[in-house]
């Protein structure tokens, strides 16, 4: 009886289709990114079945932080440059024009106009070491209700999301709402996560 | 590819022959490359969230303006009045005059099922009223909201509380 020979095959193959796939995804992937904006704080947002999906442009986000802390962001570079001239002018601080190329491209902040001229001239890097105490709300100084409405002054077409950590206390968003209510603002977002109906 | 590309097929000088050009074969080891493909890939594909967040819209009453005509009224038979305590605990009751306080809680068996009885009980002139107190957290005012788009609650309102409605609360030790 013949021995049988095992066939022996090249141990080297034809990766090219494999690999044209593996860039293909790679391109994929690399157009369709978009990498989530640093957040100052960690908002872990409560859960819901609601299932609206948030507009992409023209969105105002009001952040609530678990300790009540608030920060404002509202997307739209051209928008902010002058949404930041205009807030300078009610404030009576005049902005550089380095100050407004930073602050266009700022991710979400919370600070008191005061502090903003030196958390702009800080280092993107130093700027995480700086204390963010919160866009003050108070009935007595309530700089939020300025921000909302020099962002509609310059962007009618705003649309204003919440997004509030769930263990953020009632009070705070209270005045938030009462905030709104008191600039005509009736209809506006909750964002939330969503969870499988039980 | 696992294969080194060896210094080309042709190469040598044969003895007395012509001097060919080296011919360098064909195939580059591709193996590098791939590496840094599927490193990439992994990368964009572990970076990306596909699930964009959901909102929930909330329209809130606009400020009254002192022409308007007064509200219709209302039947207290018809009104539920929900409190939202602490300790994610959900006080209800119907009526305002001498108010039976129930304690529930959050779940599909409580405050969902009491909503979905009195809304068949009652019809189509139920009217809910939420009433966050200060020691509930953001987390309950979505829940109990997310109850009512679950629950089909069609006239509901978000108010502040009053003054009985706190005594009520610390009355069952939940403020």
């Amino acid at each position: 009886m013949a021995k049988v020979k095992p066939h022996r095959t090249s141990p080297s193959l034809d990766m090219t289709p494999m690999v044209d796939l593996a860039f293909l995804l790679v391109t994929f992937f690399m157009l369709t990114t978009k990498f989530n904006p640093e957040e100052p704080v960690a908002v872990d947002m409560p859960k819901s079945t609601a299932e609206i999906r948030l507009p992409d442009t023209n969105i105002l986000t009001i952040l609530i932080a678990k300790d009540g802390k608030v920060f404002y962001n509202m997307d739209n570079k051209l928008k902010r440059a002058q949404l930041i001239r205009e807030i300078g002018s009610r404030y009576s601080i005049t902005f550089t024009p380095e100050q407004v190329e930073r602050f266009s491209v700022l991710p979400s902040f919370g600070l008191p106009v005061a502090n903003l001229p030196e958390y702009l001239d800080a280092e993107p890097e130093a700027r995480k070491e700086l204390p963010q105490p919160g866009i003050p709300v108070d009935s007595l100084n309530n700089q939020l209700k300025d921000w909302l409405v020099y962002s509609r002054m310059v962007n009618p077409g705003l649309r204003i999301a919440i997004k509030g950590d769930g263990a953020a206390n009632y009070p705070v968003i209270k005045k938030i709402i009462g905030t709104l209510q008191d600039n005509n603002i009736s209809r506006f977002n909750l964002i939330t996560n969503l969870e499988s109906a039980q | 590819m696992a294969e080194v590309s060896s210094g080309g097929g042709g190469g040598g000088h044969k003895k007395g022959g012509k001097v060919r050009s080296k011919k360098q074969s064909t195939k580059i080891d591709m193996t590098p490359m791939v590496d840094l493909a599927f490193l990439l890939l992994t990368f964009f594909m572990l970076a990306t969230t596909f699930n964009k967040p959901k909102t929930m819209e909330l329209v809130m009453p606009e400020k009254p303006n002192p022409n308007d005509p007064a509200p219709p009224k209302v039947n207290e038979k018809n009104v539920m009045t929900i409190l939202l305590a602490k300790n994610n605990k959900v006080v209800w009751y119907i009526g305002s005059t001498d108010p039976q306080p129930t304690i529930t809680s959050f779940s599909a068996t409580g405050i969902r099922k009491v909503i979905l009885e009195k809304s068949r009980e009652i019809g189509k002139k139920f009217v809910i009223l939420i009433k966050p107190s200060d020691v509930s957290t953001y987390k309950n005012v979505v829940d109990i909201l997310d109850e009512m788009s679950i629950t089909n609650a069609r006239s509901f309102a978000i108010v502040d509380m009053a003054p009985a409605d706190i005594d009520l609360l610390k009355a069952q030790s939940l403020y």
